[in-house]
């Protein structure tokens, strides 16, 4: 007969919660588990806030991450109405929306007073077909500059530039927070497993992460997109794996194996812990907070990576400042000096500031981390 | 240190074969097997098993996979699909230098750049100063690439026409020429190659004398050989001259974005580890005898900070690398970068493979050179690893 037993440890932390926790014959702890955890966890949070704000950059960046959420969040709120009033909101990938302009049709391009408002017959018939000196004829901007329609402008095919950006500022956070997700728990995974077990596994695993960590991962994911369809979950996915993997789960296995040496951990094995309960109940925990800072990292490259392989045009996504880019370029706007400005500072302004924002934000939490780095 | 060396060699010959394991499940993973991909689907099936058996790729996944190594190991990397039958492995032994020349200079360059700021800021704590280059240098550092670039190429070709807006040479100026581009490109990695060794070795050598009286003549004599051979060079190889300028003419903007995207790493990993030095009692004891900071700061602080950030080159490597693809691509300077991006846009399997797996092999072997650099700089490094 098999009898299942129950890791001891296990079965304190999984006492019912909430009802303040027996030790022993009829002591009770003050409080519950769970609002030590919270005390302690704002305690720490207040003490590293105050540090974290001495960094004007990283407070620099928090207020560009803020920025660009808000620009998030605007897009179906400010795009709700307007001509494409029969789609709730206006959809920047499908929504044409050119502003029309009237010209006046004069009889040869030499009576042409004001281009802006003229037009001679013989052009305009690529626009209107069979116009005379003396119709009128609209036709569509596009690109059009920025204007009270469009604050942004329009891109080649018409489409609102301003939509656009916010609505692509909506998938680089979702892009970032699906690598940095992977990246966390691949990172602490790795590292814990690594530092824990040591041997042949630690050596296998490290060897591959310094592979990972050696490869540069545009080329890597060049190729990818070229095999596969590449979409933006997968793309996180990903990026999140391939960066985990490298450099951060190096860091945390040298974090984790502080840890594994602590009084702590001997505590906890003595008193039954199996192996999977020490590391996830103490080494993981003990890990986390670390690998938080790296993914600030993930979230840049993550941001980066997909405006660039976007620009080139490999990934399986409709819209993206990438994508953007990849319009204007593909049409042609790109090269053509500053002339047509908004098709190319918004997107790339866009990029690289959310990508600097968090690698401010990432820089300043490893002061907070590294007491070395501080100015005192 | 030959101990120190082998043994690296052996870690790098595993990586490399794990590397080139990698890539080859990326092939194998992708949908579809190259037959369905690329044939006519109405040909017989005993044709295509035929085919199939001639490929090699009737038999299991380890047998295929040894076919690969093996295959990789002789060079042969197949056949391009885009330039049939042109071989892979003549593609990319085409390619290679030309991203070398790029590679090598651009990461000088960042590194120049980013040691000597970084020492500066680090010296200089807080302050307007530090702030701007910090926030400058970020945001060169997490920059849109192509962007960026094309900014770049905008302002100092397109706008104020110092360069050429892109390419490799400037074919009219190249129509009726006595040599090919490769010819004259061979010729100039070889005169700088040479430069650049006894370069140097002279420098390598003026370090390991005593005297400083010594070391100072054996620089004046080393430095005066190097830039002598190459201007002596270059005045025998006249008739050569015009069309290597007009190479290097276009070298110039690709190698300054590419060292401008990449410096802020170097100079934020320098600030870090000066800002460490600078607590050393050495320093203090310095200060307290009376030596002139700028003394301090260059010769006792940032030498020896100098050390963890060559070791972080591995980590800027794979980081310059990227880069550099972008880079390729968008001043289309025919390197492996540029030549994995078409070849993988064109579906040309053969080539995007071939071409990553140098990319990996460069990435091994800078980290490679950079590993044999530290030990001989850090003789730590080696005591250590040898017991």
């Amino acid at each position: 007969m098999v009898v299942e037993e129950k890791d001891p440890v296990d079965v304190l932390t999984e006492l019912p919660e909430g009802e303040g926790i027996t030790i022993g014959a009829g002591e009770q702890l003050p409080e519950s588990l769970w609002k030590v955890r919270l005390r302690l966890f704002w305690k720490s949070f207040k003490r590293n806030w105050t540090l974290f704000k001495e960094n004007k950059i990283g407070l620099a960046g928090l207020a560009v991450i803020a920025l660009f959420a808000l620009m998030a969040l605007s897009y179906p709120v400010m795009r709700s109405a307007g001509p494409w009033q029969n789609d709730a909101v206006y959809n920047p990938v499908i929504g044409y929306d050119a502003p029309r302009a009237e010209f006046e049709i004069v009889a040869t391009e030499a009576d042409v007073v004001d281009p802006t408002t003229q037009m001679d017959a013989n052009k305009a018939q690529l626009w209107c077909f069979r116009v005379v000196a003396g119709d009128t004829c609209v036709i569509p901007q596009q690109p059009a500059p920025p204007g009270s329609d469009h604050w942004l402008g329009t891109d080649p095919l018409g489409r609102d530039i301003a939509s656009q950006l916010a609505f692509s500022t909506r998938a680089a956070f979702l892009l970032g927070l699906i690598a940095a997700v992977v990246t966390v728990g691949v990172a602490t995974t790795i590292g814990s497993i690594a530092a824990f077990y040591g041997g042949w596994l630690d050596n296998f695993l490290m060897r591959v992460a310094d592979l990972v960590l050696l490869l540069p991962l545009i080329p890597i994911l060049i190729v990818m997109s070229g095999l596969w369809q590449i979409n933006l979950p997968i793309l996180g996915v990903l990026i999140g794996i391939l960066s985990g993997f490298g450099g951060t789960a190096i860091v945390l296995k040298s974090q984790a194996l502080s840890i594994k040496v602590k009084p702590f951990i001997d505590a906890a094995r003595v008193s039954g812990g199996s192996n999977w309960h020490l590391i996830s109940k103490h080494i993981i925990p003990n890990v986390l907070p670390l690998s938080f800072l790296y993914m600030m990292f993930t979230v840049t490259e993550a941001v980066s990576l997909e405006a660039t392989l976007s620009f080139f045009g490999l990934l399986n996504i409709d819209m993206s400042w990438g994508i953007m880019l990849n319009t204007a370029q593909s049409q042609g706007y790109l090269r053509s000096g500053l002339e047509f400005w908004w098709l190319l500072i918004p997107a790339g302004v866009a990029v690289t500031l959310l990508a600097a924002g968090f690698f401010f934000v990432g820089r300043a939490m490893d002061e907070v981390v590294n007491p070395r780095l501080r100015a005192r | 240190m030959l101990k120190f060396v082998g043994r690296r060699l052996v870690q790098m010959v595993f990586l490399f074969f794990l590397f080139l394991t990698l890539v080859f499940f990326l092939l194998e993973a992708q949908p579809g097997d190259i037959t369905a991909q690329f044939l006519d689907p109405t040909i017989p099936a005993e044709i295509r098993a035929q085919l199939v058996e001639r490929l090699g790729l009737d038999g299991g996944v380890w047998s295929r996979w040894w076919n690969y190594i093996t295959n990789f190991v002789t060079g042969n990397l197949g056949v391009s699909f885009q330039q049939y039958p042109r071989p892979v492995l003549d593609v990319i032994t085409e390619r290679i230098p030309r991203t070398l020349f790029l590679f090598t200079f651009a990461t000088l360059l960042s590194y120049v750049i980013g040691f000597t700021l970084g020492k500066r800021l680090a010296w200089k704590r807080g302050g307007f100063s530090e702030h701007a280059i910090t926030v400058s240098g970020v945001l060169l550092y997490t920059v849109f690439y192509p962007w960026f670039a094309i900014i770049m190429i905008l302002f100092f070709a397109s706008g104020l026409g110092w360069f050429p807006i892109n390419g490799f040479l400037n074919p009219e100026f190249w129509r009726g020429a006595p040599y090919t581009g490769n010819e004259v490109f061979g010729q100039l990695i070889f005169s700088l190659l040479i430069t650049g060794l006894v370069f140097g070795f002279t420098a390598w050598f003026a370090r390991r004398q005593e005297e400083r009286s010594t070391a100072r003549v054996v620089r004046v004599i080393g430095y005066g050989t190097s830039l002598a051979f190459l201007v002596i060079f270059w005045l025998v190889r006249g008739d050569m001259r015009p069309f290597a300028l007009d190479i290097v003419h276009h070298s110039i903007l690709p190698i300054v974005t590419l060292a401008l995207i990449a410096f802020a790493g170097v100079m934020l990993l320098t600030r870090g580890s000066m800002l460490e030095t600078l607590k050393e009692d050495y320093i203090l004891t310095a200060q307290a005898k009376g030596v002139p900071e700028k003394d301090i700061r260059d010769k006792h602080a940032a030498r020896n900070a100098l050390l963890p950030v060559v070791t972080s080159f591995v980590l800027g490597l794979a980081f310059i690398i990227g880069g550099g693809v972008v880079t390729e691509t968008v001043f289309s300077w025919p390197g492996m970068g540029s030549l994995l991006l078409t070849a993988t846009v064109a579906e040309d399997v053969p080539v995007a493979t071939g071409a990553l797996a140098f990319v990996g092999i460069l990435a091994l072997l800078a980290h490679l050179i950079v590993d044999i650099l530290y030990a001989i700089l850090d003789p730590r490094i080696r005591i250590q690893t040898g017991n």
